[in-house]
């Protein structure tokens, strides 16, 4: 385990972004994720490992230098919130059709519009369903501590290339403003222009004389299907990267599914309700995208209710009663628009829903 | 007489003209009488006589133009509406040492991507910046661009530009040359063979700019859309120099280096 220390969420992403030999960060001001560029400012990596750091003119452009970077086959990212994640789709259609690998990092906010500066996941849609134009997905990984805000930037660039997709890290207000204390990964060197021709160079845009070109355009349907086909299949492969995590689910008789910041105040409820004697665990989901379905299946069918527990309207609940195929009550709570739910409040609505209620 | 066969004409030593190898074999989707064919050539000219090929990345935009690619053979990145310039900027941060061009048209450069050609060229990018103005939205079907004269008729003014309903036709290029990042800002045709080599010889200078790290080039070849304004060719061309030319006259708007930033720091010195 490396270094400890106490750090900001949105510090950490700077600071493993540097450890993970990142080429190149594009980002634009938005808060509550402006002290991941800020951080990298006052580090100056670009003295220590060369890595480029540019504050962009609008997060269309951020997400189009994410896009050039990514196809000469450099380890490049962004970051924002919410308004500035919904500027990115066109950006991220692209990347996905032209596959290329890229992390983004959505540290949300409440909406819609200009919304709240206050965390949420109301953005659970948006990154999960595909977000732009046309059939694609994009991995969603939602960490749930500081230390995942670290371990999950190394994750998703791995990921990012294994599958060559944009990934993103599903955060919130709440994980990007806490401190906390956290084991940085150690150093990685970035990888010099022959590494990248080795692993890319069958792809990428270096500069050749193979007329390697990047594109997400074809005019014949016949082959544009094909290359539909060709992604789907790969979203298909990538299914079996599902992860997720079990709390207290031994023994229980009703579940919660949460994410993120929401499954951190599921545990808590999870201690009350057990003090009154209601035998409740969690499910946590890791990868948003893909969901864990088949997992979330075999726990969640042994149930007698499950409680899908978000810091939005209720978004997630459609994927968990399509994980257990609605062969058990599954029922919404949460709070809205930048408020993060009570550990009680969780509990009351778990007896009032699921206990009480039916 | 006898007979001479092909092969014992076309020798090296009798061979005047040739298509740059930098020009794949392939059909050209251009219209007959449009400017991007020409314009290609002449970069494809300019990368295979400087010898850089295999350091050169091109950044094609959506427009007629988008299949840029597949007519140049140097590595390509075809980029999402307008946004060449981020594309590129990333791309020459990241590989400084390589070549890295621009290749937009003026709804793509002047409307929708207004915002990042002006920012990468603030910036000073070291990048080359090519801009076909046919004043036209050519690939969707003869649209009014930011660049369409007053009174020109489009699909979108079917009665001609009216500066009440759609504001003045926008000379960018001159904007461009204000910002303190571009070191060559320059307005050139392709309708003669003379404007051809002026124009070729600006896409030089425009990479020697980059190669030598002056800031960005910014070239706009002022073109025709013969299918878009539908007219032929030769008028095409007539009508560009009698009214184009008029509007959005040729010549050098900037021939330095881009700005020094000491200049700048006399503001908030105490
Ligand atoms: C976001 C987006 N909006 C609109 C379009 C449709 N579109 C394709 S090309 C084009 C205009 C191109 O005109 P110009 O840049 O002048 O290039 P030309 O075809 O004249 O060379 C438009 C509006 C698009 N592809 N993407
Ligand atoms: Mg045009």
């Amino acid at each position: 385990m490396g270094e400890l220390r106490l750090m900001k969420g949105n510090e950490v992403i700077a600071e493993a972004a540097i450890r993970a030999g990142v080429d190149g960060y594009f980002g634009y001001p938005i808060t509550p994720q402006s002290e991941v560029m800020e951080t990298l400012m006052i580090r100056k990596p670009w003295e220590e490992t060369g890595m480029v750091v540019l504050q962009a003119e609008s997060e269309v452009a951020s997400i189009n230098m994410v896009y050039g970077g990514a196809a000469c086959g450099k380890k490049v990212m962004t970051s924002s919130s919410s308004p500035g994640y919904s500027l990115m789709q066109e950006g991220l259609s692209y990347i996905a059709g032209a596959e290329l690998p890229c992390v983004v990092v959505n540290v949300v906010r409440g909406g819609p519009g200009l919304g709240t500066i206050q965390p949420s996941q109301a953005d659970y849609f948006q990154v999960t369903k595909g977000g732009g134009h046309g059939d694609y997905h994009v991995i969603a990984l939602a960490p749930n501590s500081v230390q995942e805000m670290n371990d999950f930037v190394t994750l998703a660039f791995d990921l990012a290339f294994k599958y060559r997709t944009p990934v993103v890290i599903l955060s919130d207000g709440a994980i990007g403003q806490m401190m906390e204390k956290v084991y940085l990964s150690d150093f990685v060197p970035r990888r010099t222009e022959e590494e990248i021709r080795k692993e890319c160079g069958d792809w990428c845009t270096l500069g050749s004389k193979q007329h390697n070109y990047i594109t997400s355009l074809e005019l014949d349907s016949a082959i544009m299907e094909q290359r539909n086909l060709h992604l789907q299949k790969k979203y298909e492969d990538m299914q079996k990267e599902a992860r997720y995590e079990e709390y207290m689910t031994e023994d229980a008789e009703y579940l919660f599914v949460a994410f993120g910041s929401a499954s951190r105040i599921c545990k808590k409820s999870i201690e009350l309700a057990r003090e009154k004697g209601i035998k409740v665990g969690l499910f946590r989901p890791i990868t948003l995208y893909p969901f864990p379905s088949k997992q979330l299946y075999q726990l969640g069918t042994k149930m007698k209710g499950i409680l899908s527990v978000e810091m939005n309207a209720g978004q997630m609940i459609e994927d968990v009663k399509l994980a257990v195929e609605c062969k058990v009550p599954v029922e919404w709570a949460g709070r809205n628009g930048g408020i993060i739910p009570s550990p009680d409040e969780i509990v009351v609505a778990l007896e009032s829903k699921l206990i009480g209620g039916k | 007489m006898a007979d001479i066969d092909i092969k014992d004409i076309i020798k090296e030593e009798n061979i005047v003209y040739k298509k740059s190898s930098i020009l794949l074999d392939k059909v050209m989707h251009y219209c007959p009488g449009c400017s991007h064919g020409v314009t290609h050539k002449l970069i494809a000219e300019v990368i295979e006589e400087m010898g850089i090929q295999d350091q050169t990345i091109g950044v094609s935009p959506v427009g007629c133009s988008v299949f840029a690619y597949n007519y140049l053979n140097v590595d390509f990145q075809e980029a999402a509406h307008g946004r060449a310039p981020a594309v590129a900027t990333a791309i020459k941060r990241l590989l400084p040492d390589k070549y890295v061009f621009t290749y937009q048209g003026d709804g793509d450069l002047a409307s929708i991507g207004a915002a990042e050609i002006l920012h990468a060229c603030n910036r000073g990018e070291h990048i080359v910046c090519i801009f076909v103005n046919n004043a036209i939205y050519g690939m969707t079907g003869g649209q009014m661009a930011p660049t369409t004269l007053v009174g020109m008729k489009t699909a979108t003014t079917p009665y001609g530009r009216d500066v009440d309903r759609n504001g003045y036709p926008m000379k960018i290029t001159e904007l461009i040359a204000q910002l303190p990042g571009t070191c060559y800002v320059t307005r050139q045709s392709v309708e003669t063979a003379a404007a051809v080599r002026k124009t070729k010889k600006a896409i030089r200078k425009a990479f020697e700019n980059q190669r030598d790290k002056k800031g960005t080039s910014f070239i706009e070849v002022v073109s025709t859309c013969n299918s878009g304004w539908k007219v032929d060719p030769v008028k095409a061309n007539k009508w560009m120099e009698d009214h184009m030319f008029k509007f959005y006259p040729l010549g050098d708007l900037k021939d330095s280096t881009r700005d020094n930033p000491a200049d700048y720091e006399q503001y908030i010195k105490d």
